[in-house]
């Protein structure tokens, strides 16, 4: 029988000393967003902000595999704007006629770069954690925005007397409480090319709508579609509902 | 349906020509056509005809979605990914199909409770009944092979908490799991035969709705009263009557469809269902779409071992016979005309049965709860209670009404009803 | 009449045979369609898994990926061991005692395949921070079973103590399972 040597696998530690699964997380206090309810819509300024700080700090350790660069102009950005951001990065390509893997500058057509070539090496590179991909990460979490916002702004001290795991970090609103990812934004971290005053709440909620956005790229069709759609139903029902008792007038 | 050598005279020649050696505008006239209605249908009457738009719906977007997704397990979520942001009404097209499911299930749940409640299931309709729960069989399957090939991280565990149901079945159980997989695991073998199944078994589900309809058009459809047509005043022709009104119906349906598609794409789906499949972490609550929470309450309602009494051997494991009786729960609806014998079709005139079907239905909303709630505390008794409600319903409650119940009068006719025929 | 009786029942006999014929045919020809619905050559040559066990300390769980499937290596502390082995196994559901389910000589090492016995999924009480039911072993999240240290089913809808696949060692730090 042919025997497959795979090392697969680890990843998990421990147990023992750790008490029974810590208690319930906060449940995330709802936020006002402009992209919510039925009109709304995303603001174009607050997603090139979102942006820049996904770009200046979470890019660091996630990736965002589902989105390409010259999705970029949904935000605004000009498609030189997007030619230069993609030129930043170093794109794995090939193999070349030599047979060759190289690396090239990105263009808009290619995926976000990933930090990390693959899983094993992301989670090698954070103490076994693995940092989700962004792409759908609204989407993914119980609370969508609120709760991203809610991880963002939720870092504290440790309640006294809580036993905190070695190189793991408070948060009020993950489950457990205990986060492998340390605090990513701080008061004034990223400085806004527009101007605006970057406390650690406008950066938190500006990376939020990004990520929204990033989740659910054709909302405002959508919406804009749906409200359309939405009209016409409506008057076809009244049309409906007049031929029908017109027609059955007749036989009572 | 069409009986042939009666044909029509048709004044457009290219129709007689046809129609002469093929009658089918015969057919239509006659089944689609004048075709007799009872007139006091009332729109739960709909719902059949709105669940068959719903199946076209589900085949095309489904057809259209399946020409740009790749099933293979590492490329699978991205597909489906690239047709909601990269295709042109990608995203359309699949939150049509992903709350399609979910609206072809309320209409073939409305028009099953509209059966059951006015008793369309006794003679002569035992047949077109029988079909019917073929069809909601053939649609669960089918609802759950469609729910795996996005191969998030609820399709893997679907797939795996539902295919290891059959486990549960002794001495073989563990092989037929296996070969269901095709592998050791849920993995790629797995994926491939439910995408082939799931473009399979919707065209499966059109034959026999062409075999339901065709039962129906030889019986007639039933009505409120129960009451067979008995005269020509008591029917109209199916077209324009009942065809205009069956759109009404299908209209308002629609657009509470197309709001949800629209406005509030994900009221139904679970966030885990936008997280890949990792087949190495269960996640922490794993709960079936909406419309298999009430069979997966009754799966789970079962917690005690039967042994033999006085003995630690066991007879029949929990697991056993939670299995048994979700399948168990949809296979008695076959046999739902001879449990109930009560030689009135319809509740309006069975005081007793009237109550006991709408607390049928509260208990359908009471297991969906229940079975959408971790399995312990108060869920699980309501789980329990709702289950033993369902089957005491189906297999005592029932058969005794059919002899013991003291029923109302039944009028004469469908025209001589006081309920029917009023301004409307 | 002798003649056209012995001709019918001569032709019964055919027809049943034809038929019959017939009916083993269609049922062969059955098998290979249903045969290659199940594990494909690839699929079973996956059979075994090495494993280096050499960094686990004592109280910590390890997951390997066999045949698709996620296999717990957990290396209990021999207090504890000693402790399962005091507790009267005779009354669970899947009666079965600790010195059973592991290995002679290996006593603190409990290797099991990490896959619920009531509907496949995976139990918790491996990774940091995840339950372990109520009697410190492993709990699984879809249908609330509880394992014992020794990956027995204690409580819940589990039918079957959590399998111990087929291992060895082939030295003191490397295992291979399958």
């Amino acid at each position: 029988m042919k025997k497959t040597l795979s090392m697969l696998a680890v990843a998990a530690v421990i147990s023992a000393a750790t008490p029974a699964f810590a208690s319930e997380a906060e449940v995330p206090p709802h936020q006002k967003w402009p992209h919510q309810g039925v009109f709304g819509t995303y603001d174009k300024a607050a997603l090139q902000r979102g942006f820049q700080v996904y770009k200046e700090v979470c890019a660091a350790c996630h990736s965002m595999k589902l989105l390409s660069y010259r999705d970029l102009t949904q935000l605004g950005y000009t498609p030189e704007q997007v030619k230069t951001v993609a030129a930043e990065y170093q794109i794995p390509d090939g193999p070349n006629d030599e047979g060759e893997m190289f690396e090239r500058p990105g263009r808009p057509a290619d995926r976000f770069h990933s930090p990390f070539p693959n899983d094993k090496a992301a989670r090698a590179a954070n103490g076994g954690a693995l940092p989700p991909d962004m792409s759908l990460l609204s989407k993914a979490r119980e609370h969508g925005d609120d709760y991203i916002y809610s991880i963002l702004t939720g870092y504290e001290e440790k309640p006294a007397g809580f036993d905190l795991m070695p190189g793991l970090n408070y948060n009020k609103y993950f489950a457990g409480h205990q986060i492998a990812m340390a605090k990513p934004l701080n008061e004034g971290q990223v400085t806004y090319t527009d101007g605006t005053a970057n406390t650690l709440e406008q950066q938190a909620r500006d990376v939020t709508q990004f990520l929204a956005w990033a989740s659910e790229p054709h909302m405002e069709q959508r919406k804009g579609m749906g409200l359309k759609v939405m009209i016409f139903m409506l008057a076809f029902c009244g049309i409906m509902v007049a031929a029908k008792r017109k027609l059955w007038a007749d036989i009572h | 349906m069409a009986h042939f050598g009666e044909n029509k005279n048709f004044s457009n020649p290219v129709v007689n020509w046809i129609d002469n050696r093929l009658p089918i505008f015969t057919m239509l006239i006659k089944e689609y056509g004048v075709f007799p209605m009872p007139r006091n249908v009332n729109y739960m009457w709909s719902f059949g005809g709105i669940a068959m738009t719903m199946l076209g719906i589900m085949i095309l977007t489904g057809i259209m979605m399946a020409m740009n997704y790749t099933p293979h397990t590492t490329l699978a979520f991205d597909s489906v990914e690239r047709t909601m942001r990269d295709v042109n009404f990608g995203w359309l097209l699949r939150y049509i199909h992903m709350n399609g499911a979910s609206f072809f299930f309320i209409a073939v749940y409305i028009h099953i409770a509209r059966g059951l409640f006015y008793g369309s299931y006794k003679k002569p309709r035992e047949l077109l009944w029988m079909f019917g729960v073929v069809i909601l069989l053939l649609m669960m399957a089918t609802a759950f092979m469609g729910y795996a090939l996005p191969w998030s991280q609820m399709s893997g565990w679907g797939v795996t908490v539902i295919t290891s149901m059959f486990s549960a079945i002794p001495l073989v159980g563990d092989g037929l799991v296996t070969w269901l997989w095709g592998g050791f695991s849920v993995d790629n073998p797995t994926l491939n035969r439910f995408y082939a199944l799931h473009f399979l078994l919707p065209f499966v589900i059109l034959g026999v709705v062409f075999i339901h309809v065709w039962a129906l058009h030889v019986t007639g459809s039933n009505n409120p009263t129960g009451v067979e047509p008995k005269t020509p005043a008591d029917t109209v022709p199916f077209a324009p009557y009942v065809s205009t009104k069956d759109s009404v119906a299908l209209v308002f349906f629609l657009t509470i469809f197309l709001g949800v598609v629209f406005f509030y794409p994900l009221a139904l789906t679970e966030v885990d269902h936008f997280r890949k499949f990792d087949p190495m972490q269960t996640p922490a609550h794993i709960v079936p779409e909406w419309y298999f929470l009430p069979f997966y309450a009754i799966l789970r309602a079962f917690t005690m071992d039967i042994t033999i009494p006085f003995t630690t051997v066991v007879l029949l494991p929990a697991k056993l016979q939670g299995v048994l009786a979700m399948f168990g729960s949809i296979i008695l609806l076959v046999f739902l005309p001879w449990l109930d014998r009560n030689p009135v079709k319809s509740g309006r005139f069975r005081p007793v049965f009237k109550w006991c079907i709408w607390l049928l239905f509260v208990d359908f909303f009471v297991l969906m709860y229940s079975g959408a709630k971790p399995p312990e505390g108060l869920p699980l008794i309501m789980g329990q209670l709702g289950t033993l409600y369902y089957f005491v319903l189906f297999l005592v409650i029932l058969p005794v009404l059919s002899f013991k119940e003291k029923n109302l009068p039944v009028p004469a006719s469908i025209s001589a009803d006081p309920g029917c025929c009023k301004k409307h | 009449m002798d003649s056209t009786k012995d001709g019918a029942n001569r032709r019964e006999f055919l027809y049943l045979t034809a038929g019959a014929m017939a009916a083993v045919g269609a049922g062969t020809s059955v098998w290979p369609l249903v045969d290659s619905m199940n594990p494909a050559a690839d699929t079973l040559a996956m059979a075994s898994t090495e494993v280096d066990i050499s960094k686990i300390e004592a109280g910590q769980t390890i997951m390997a990926v066999w045949r698709g499937k996620p296999v717990f290596i957990h290396r209990r502390p021999m207090n504890e061991v000693t402790e399962i082995r005091t507790e009267d196994w005779k009354t669970l559901r899947d009666p079965q005692s600790d010195e059973d389910r592991v290995q002679k000589g290996h006593d603190e090492w409990l290797v099991l395949v990490g896959v619920c016995t009531h509907l496949g999924c995976i139990p918790m009480g491996s990774k940091m921070g995840q339950p372990k039911g109520d009697f410190g072993g492993w709990f699984c999240p879809c249908h609330g079973s509880h394992y014992d240290k020794s990956g027995r089913i204690r409580k819940g809808p589990a039918p079957k103590n959590l399998a111990v696949p087929a291992y060895t060692f082939v030295t003191d730090t490397l295992l291979r399972i399958g």
